[in-house]
């Protein structure tokens, strides 16, 4: 039986762009082409460490929140709406929905993250009036963005999977915000004792660590990433999503559709 | 060599549905009481129940949409749960809602993607739907600028868009105009020409009446009568109705019992059929014009409606009882 996964993707990603959420793009120029002109005037060093900090950190933000509030709504609306019921009364498995939900959206915001990075390269452009070897390094904090958006699908898809788009957004926003300070945790962790210490450190574990993920600063100052952390944040990212979509298929699997 | 023998298209063995409801204190609902029923190949079954009666969760249940408490089903043949038969059915839900942002091509295009429709025949095939439900001139408009009845002429195109064996219909008559309903009338009889089986739930009696081979009437999750609506509506016997022209009534047909309405310049008799030869005569002698003789026939919707009657009148006794 041939896979629906490739069918279902592309119609997520083409309700996604007829629903316009690719409209997000024209606050993003805007935000970063008014940044470029302010920051030009006004300083002389550090123009181009501002233009990748405020550009690089635009693309992760406007990433997370489509990520989260389409992700929110990809199984709870289908079953609200009772579009799923015409789809899984074909051979399609219920597995294969969800890992094609997952893949159109991710495929949504690699696109956006594809024509936000070309504003990010034009205004740095603008700036600074060239390119230099250094500037390459973006590509990493890029592909670090990516992988972070990955995970951000993944979990808004598990808690679609159980609850309301609202309590879904809730506990989505909370763990994003928690794992961008899971760093803080692991050092809370560290200096604990007793139970704090236990439940730090179950806690440090259970919650994706975003902070791996941002590379922004050093990138801006120009310094390297190592290659074992893009090895090591690629295996991260990628078992990270795989646990959280293993679980919303499992529960969507018992799921009924009332 | 014997024949070998015809497989039934449907078999619902013991299909149960229990829901919990409550916030706090969970307590057992049951949507539908172990559930046995036949389908047989090529036949148009209508599935007949007031609202609430379990009709839509057993078509939720031999979709795959819920999962029932116990039983199990065989459609065409195999375990109702293999994807591959969900490859030989279409499904029509009742009120269907569909992706708004895509055109009504696109629509099929997608569904037909997801049954496997080979990309040679897609073209082909969904043209030739969109001609059969009648929206060929609106495939290129989006749906969320369809009416109610655009979209249940697209649910029933999707349904049958990949040529399946079995079709199962939820309230395919809900939101159509009456010429609506005489084309859907006329597909599932086209359907059943083409050897098709079709399965559908409706409340509207009538037109199960028209359609349907034979019936299962359910209310509140039991099936209370399975069989050929020919079995069901000839449930009067042995009365006919007589009619003939004029206002007079003679003296010898009123002694024979005979229960008359006059309508204009037509009497109307309902009397035993026994009598039937003795009335004629006396019409005769009367210099009256018959009309007709026709055996008396209750309509499926009488029937209906005492059975359901009936069934609440036993459940208030029971419950009176205990």
């Amino acid at each position: 039986m041939k896979t629906s996964i490739p069918h279902i993707a592309s119609n997520t990603f083409r309700e996604a762009v007829r629903d316009r959420v690719l409209y997000n793009l024209i606050a993003f120029a805007l935000l970063l082409s008014g940044a470029a002109i302010l920051v030009g005037q006004i300083s002389i060093e550090i123009e181009k460490l501002v233009v990748i900090n405020l550009g690089l950190t635009a693309v992760s933000l406007f990433g997370v929140v489509i990520a989260i509030f389409i992700g929110i709504g990809l199984v709870s609306k289908e079953i609200e709406k009772r579009t799923l019921y015409t789809v899984l009364s074909r051979p399609v498995r219920r597995w294969e929905f969800i890992v094609g939900k997952f893949f159109g959206l991710a495929g949504t915001l690699t696109v956006n993250t594809f024509f936000m990075a070309i504003g990010v390269f034009a205004a740095l452009f603008y700036v600074s009036h060239r390119f230099v070897r250094a500037d390459a390094l973006i590509f990493v904090a890029l592909y670090f963005i990516i992988l972070e958006f990955l995970i951000v699908c993944s979990l808004a898809l598990l808690f679609s999977s159980f609850s309301s788009p609202l309590l879904s957004a809730v506990f989505a926003f909370s763990l994003f915000v928690i794992g961008s300070f899971s760093e803080d945790l692991r050092n809370f962790a560290s200096m604990a004792h007793g139970v704090s210490r236990w439940l730090a450190t179950g806690a440090a574990c259970l919650v994706p660590n975003f902070s791996a993920f941002n590379v922004i600063a050093s990138i801006a100052h120009e310094q390297p990433v190592a290659v074992q952390l893009i090895l090591q944040n690629t295996l991260y990212a990628l078992f990270y999503a795989a646990m959280a979509l293993s679980g919303a298929v499992l529960i969507f699997e018992h799921r009924d559709l009332k | 060599m014997s024949p070998e023998p015809i497989m039934p298209s449907i078999e619902i063995l013991g299909l149960e549905k229990t829901y919990q409801v409550g916030f706090w204190r969970k307590r057992p609902k049951q949507a539908l009481r172990p559930l046995h029923l036949q389908v047989e190949d090529g036949e148009i079954f209508g599935f007949l129940g007031p609202n609430g009666a379990g009709k839509t969760t057993t078509l939720k249940l031999l979709m795959g949409l819920i999962f029932p408490t116990s039983g199990s089903a065989r459609i065409l043949g195999r375990e109702w749960t293999d994807p591959a038969v969900k490859a030989q059915i279409g499904f029509l839900p009742e009120q269907p809602y569909f992706y708004d942002y895509l055109t009504a091509h696109e629509l099929l295009e997608y569904y037909a993607q997801l049954s496997g429709v080979p990309g040679k025949l897609r073209r082909q095939r969904i043209e030739q739907v969109l001609h059969q439900v009648g929206l060929r001139d609106v495939q290129g408009v989006q749906l969320r600028k369809f009416s109610k009845g655009m979209l249940q002429r697209v649910g029933i195109g999707q349904a049958i868009l990949h040529d399946p064996k079995l079709v199962f219909f939820d309230e395919p008559m809900s939101g159509l105009d009456p010429m609506g309903r005489r084309e859907v009338r006329d597909l599932m009889e086209q359907l059943k020409q083409e050897g098709k089986t079709v399965f559908f739930s409706t409340h509207i009696l009538s037109d199960a009446e028209a359609l349907c081979d034979r019936v299962a009437i359910i209310h509140k999750g039991e099936v209370l009568r399975v069989g050929a609506v020919d079995d069901l509506t000839s449930s009067v016997r042995g009365k006919v109705e007589v009619i003939w022209q004029g206002s007079q009534i003679p003296a010898s047909i009123k002694a024979l019992g005979a229960e008359c309405h006059v309508t204009a310049d037509m009497v109307r008799a309902i009397l035993d059929e026994k009598h039937q030869d003795a009335v004629i005569d006396a019409l005769r002698r009367e210099r009256l014009r018959l009309v007709s003789v026709t055996p008396v026939r209750t309509s499926l919707e009488t029937y209906f409606v005492e059975k359901l009657r009936h069934a609440e009148t036993t459940a208030g006794s029971i419950a009176g009882g205990a």
